[in-house]
């Protein structure tokens, strides 16, 4: 079976532009296979180089050595597979919900008009309907994740990059949005890299976690499978002993882990 | 509630409006009380019509306005003066944001250049009114110029800037999104750098302004600028200031124009104290 995306041995050193004897390896030798239609996660302690990795995925950053190949071919420039839903704030602020949605249809082509009709459907599966002339700072933290989210699928990507999408929200707000995920996911099934720093909200939405050690230089420590049923809600799954005996042995592996990141930080 | 609160700001407003009305009729007051010959003594001139003859007479001035707009002769000069700012203000915006998109994206050019804008930038420009002079004549070609050169650097520079200031992650995203290097200039530079633009309306319609009248003042055959200098050379002071007035009135239209067209073409910037969320 080909993975619909793999990054094999990478390694990313950053140069201080200051002072060219400094370097920082944020990433070393990583590999991460993830098959098509997988939901992966990567979990590891703040500053461990997740979002480096997932740039790489994205072809935002070229790695330093190492190579990746989607869906069996090398990947060079923007990888044009895959949908990027940042941690941060990424609409433009001066185009209103539907102009933020159907961004990249317009990019590939289409005629405002012609892309009105998807965009307004994929405001409706988000909830979203009603909003179409807000503009990016009326609406709340929560809304505009969905039109980042809408904004992503709109384009039918084969691949979703997620970078902490949703750590800025409060926790109701939250989990509202991770059963959306999961449940717009559950149609299609894409592959997914997620990257979060809450072992708990990477249990409950995915197939695989992998833990990365604490940074510099950072690499895979651990490689879990998640055995719980789907369809799942966050809320609840959360509740079920398979869940409790999941996290308590990723815990262990990973707490040496973020006491380190911690002491890194310190420093 | 709500009513009395709506009703209780209007107030307020209609208030201030008074006092701001007060303010204007004081220093009118006052301006007539100290130039009018028979009114006080002299205490600092020699002769009692010397203030005047320095600080010309409100209603004077006043009725020279009225003469001005009654018998039609401003507008002629009105106009002048007018399309000289609006085509130094278009031309200066217009080369400003085409300069600037192009430095702020290509670093090995602006590297080479800095120094140089930085010298034009810092350099007195109205000294260059002269050559403009014998340059475009003494039309309306050499005023235009004059006000190109302090347009265009005000422009630049916040271009320069906008660019500078996108936000990498929305530009990550339009990337990630497909975006193409000219798509990207398109939907993303251009309106970040426009908001910045238009940051600096109020400040580059001001500026044509001055390179207009300064123009017309240092060299021409009309313009509202020239007769204020025609007046000055006959020691007509009461002509002088109802220029000055006339202009000062005419600043405030242009920029409340740009505060209108701001207004419409800015909807998507929060302004402050905008908590319009649902």
């Amino acid at each position: 079976m080909i993975s619909a995306l793999a990054l094999e041995q990478i390694s990313c050193t950053f140069i201080s532009r200051d002072d060219l004897s400094q370097s920082y390896t944020a990433v070393r030798d990583t590999t991460l296979v993830v098959g098509e239609g997988e939901f992966v996660s990567l979990v590891g302690p703040t500053g461990c180089g997740k979002s480096t990795l997932l740039n790489v995925a994205a072809g935002l950053l070229k790695a330093s050595s190492g190579a990746v190949t989607v869906f069996g071919e090398g990947l060079a420039g923007i990888n044009s597979r895959a949908g990027y839903m940042f941690q941060t704030d990424a609409l433009m602020p001066w185009r209103n919900t539907i102009e933020n949605v159907i961004a990249g249809l317009e990019f590939r082509g289409m005629t405002r008009e012609e892309a009105f009709h998807p965009g307004n459907d994929w405001l409706k599966r988000v909830g979203l309907s009603g909003f179409e002339k807000r503009y990016p700072h009326q609406l709340s933290g929560g809304m505009r994740k969905r039109v980042a989210l809408a904004q992503m699928l709109i384009l039918n990507p084969q691949i979703l990059l997620m970078d902490e999408p949703f750590s800025a929200l409060d926790v109701q707000t939250r989990q509202l949005m991770e059963n959306e995920l999961l449940e717009l996911w559950s149609g299609d099934r894409k592959s997914v890299v997620f990257i979060t720093h809450d072992l708990e909200e990477a249990i409950s939405l995915s197939d695989r976690v992998v833990v990365l050690s604490a940074g510099p230089a950072s690499h895979p420590i651990g490689d879990y499978a998640i055995d719980l049923p789907r369809p799942r809600d966050v809320a609840e799954i959360r509740l079920t002993p398979r869940f409790i005996e999941l996290y308590t042995g990723i815990w262990h592996a990973m707490k040496e882990e973020v006491l380190k990141g911690y002491a890194q930080q310190q420093k | 509630m709500r009513n009395s609160k709506n009703s209780r700001v209007g107030e307020d407003r209609l208030r201030l409006r008074i006092y701001q009305a007060l303010v204007l009729v004081l220093l009118f007051v006052l301006w007539h009380v100290g130039t009018s010959p028979t009114l006080l003594p002299p205490v600092y001139f020699a002769e009692a019509n010397q203030a005047a003859f320095f600080f010309g007479e409100p209603i004077k001035v006043v009725l020279r306005l009225w003469q001005w707009f009654a018998s039609g002769e401003i507008y002629g000069h009105l106009w002048v003066t007018l399309v000289e700012t609006l085509l130094a203000f278009l031309i200066g915006t217009v080369s400003g944001v085409a300069i600037g998109l192009w430095l702020a994206l290509s670093p090995t050019a602006s590297a080479i250049l800095d120094p140089y804008i930085k010298a034009v930038n810092a350099m007195p420009r109205v000294i260059l009114a002269p050559i403009f002079f014998v340059w475009f004549g003494l039309g309306i070609a050499s005023k235009v110029a004059l006000g190109v050169t302090l347009v265009f650097f005000i422009v630049f520079f916040n271009v320069y800037q906008g660019v500078r200031e996108v936000s990498p992650v929305v530009l990550a995203n339009a990337r990630m999104l497909g975006a193409n290097p000219r798509q990207l200039l398109r939907f993303v530079y251009m309106p970040s750098a426009m908001s910045w633009v238009f940051a600096s309306l109020h400040n580059s319609v001001g500026l044509a302004f001055v390179g207009a009248v300064v123009g017309e003042y240092l060299g021409s055959a009309r313009g509202v600028g020239y007769l204020i200098h025609q007046a000055e050379g006959m020691f007509d002071m009461n002509t002088v200031f109802a220029g000055i007035v006339l202009l000062t009135a005419f600043a405030l239209v242009l920029d409340w124009t740009v505060g209108f067209a701001e207004k419409r073409l800015m909807v998507w910037q929060p302004r402050s104290g905008d908590t319009e969320r649902v």
